[in-house]
């Protein structure tokens, strides 16, 4: 079973927020800067791919359950963002690589997107 | 609609009602020095799958049936509890709103929250269906009381409770505001997952009120209000602002099309697909809007048995 733990230290990546929640099992990915196309395909459990590091970032976390989201680019939450993700438990991860690089890695760990429905 | 004004009075004692008003006070502890086996003892005479750990009235710690069962299977059952128990308590204050509580069992998928005073002394415990038994009499006090006023005192209308019950929920949304955004359906969520609906549907629902909700952030001129409708099979969630309204309501229809402009874009909103994720989720979904009066999108649930929901995008 695939980790937060284990796809955080496979990929180098800063636990912002959620140290304590590492052992999240990451049943699937999704990677898109689209709130609306996150809120549509992501599933619980999923981890979700972004460069978008505002706080609608851990609403739509929260209310999918996801097991967390991975910051890419160097994207860097303010604050009241961080604040609110420990409260939601919405951990967050960060990297300075980019969106593709991270999904290409995650898949050769393993990792399947969310069905594409074609 | 007579009844409105009852119900949003209900609708603030979900905010308004405190910890202690719903807590049980009968708690059943165990001390630090007692022994895991004498508290698999506890366990069994008392049927509970767990207890606080106090010491001198002081919650110190929480011990399970799971932290019970690791010590039987590594013969440590002469140890104390000290030894054993979880120290980092997840637990609610006594004067705490009851939505505080709903948030830390879904955010901790505890089974049981200990209720602390502010000195950290243990005063009572709490589950799920403590929250769900304290709303149900809370809004039925409410309900008496103004019946009861309106009526020159006599409460006659408990049939009326039994025959029709639902609880309607206002959230005000502001427009612009990003960093609210979202709130209204989280809430929602914890509301509906409270009340025991089933996970799929708190899914479709939560969806489709953050869509409702960013609608109302990104495209008014002065916000609107969310309001939801729960009944017992049906759930109704309806968004309303005063303007500017849709000059073609045919056209925002189409997946893709977006009035969004580009700093909204850039947010990672305004991908117009807002209104067809909420059609995807809901099982009917209306919006009437008259330009320079204002829009109006009522979103209907059917509350059907578990695994019986339509797919939501799942190929």
């Amino acid at each position: 079973m695939l980790t937060l733990r284990r796809v955080a230290e496979a990929l180098e990546l800063e636990a912002l927020t959620g140290q304590d929640w590492l052992d999240r099992a990451v049943t699937s990915g999704y990677a898109s800067d689209l709130l609306s196309c996150a809120m549509n395909r992501a599933k619980a459990g999923c981890l979700w791919v972004t460069l978008q590091s505002h706080l609608n970032v851990v609403a739509v976390a929260s209310l999918l359950g996801l097991s967390g989201v991975v910051l890419t680019e160097g994207s860097r939450p303010d604050q009241e963002t961080l604040l609110k993700a420990e409260s939601e438990g919405v951990a967050l991860l960060a990297t300075e690589r980019s969106t593709f690089t991270v999904v290409a890695r995650l898949a050769h760990l393993g990792l399947r997107g969310e069905p594409d429905g074609l | 609609m007579l009844y409105i004004p009852h119900i949003s009075k209900v609708h603030e004692l979900i905010y308004e009602l405190r910890t202690e008003r719903v807590m049980r006070r009968d708690v059943i502890t165990v001390s630090p020095d007692t022994s895991m086996s004498q508290l698999k003892e506890v366990l069994r005479l008392n049927r509970i799958s767990g207890a606080p750990v106090v010491e001198d009235g002081r919650l110190v710690g929480i011990v399970s049936i799971e932290n019970l069962i690791r010590s039987l299977e590594e013969g440590d059952t002469d140890a104390p509890v000290r030894k054993r128990m979880t120290r980092r308590v997840v637990c609610v204050r006594q004067d705490e709103s009851v939505i505080e509580a709903v948030k830390k069992f879904s955010h901790h998928g505890v089974g049981r929250l200990p209720v602390v005073d502010d000195q950290g002394n243990l005063v009572g415990i709490l589950t799920a269906g403590d929250i769900t038994r304290g709303l149900l009499e809370a809004i039925g006090l409410n309900y008496q009381e103004q019946e009861a006023a309106r009526n020159g005192g006599a409460p006659a209308f408990q049939e009326i409770v039994s025959d029709r019950t639902e609880l309607t929920l206002t959230y005000r949304v502001r427009a612009r505001d990003f960093k609210g955004g979202g709130r209204a359906a989280s809430k929602l969520k914890r509301v509906l997952s409270s009340l025991g609906a089933p996970p799929q549907l708190v899914r479709r629902a939560a969806i489709a009120a953050y869509e409702a909700e960013m609608n109302l952030v990104i495209h008014t001129e002065r916000g609107g209000e969310l309001q939801a409708v729960i009944e017992p099979h049906f759930l109704h969630i309806a968004a309303v602002d005063d303007g500017p309204g849709i000059p073609s309501v045919e056209q925002v229809m189409r997946p893709g099309y977006s009035t969004a402009p580009h700093a909204i874009r850039e947010l990672g909103f305004g991908a117009g697909m807002g209104l067809t994720n909420i059609q995807r989720c809901a099982d009917t979904m209306k919006l009437e809007s008259l330009t320079g009066v204002g829009t109006r999108l009522d979103i209907s649930f059917m509350l059907r048995p578990e695994g019986a929901d339509p797919p939501t995008g799942e190929s």
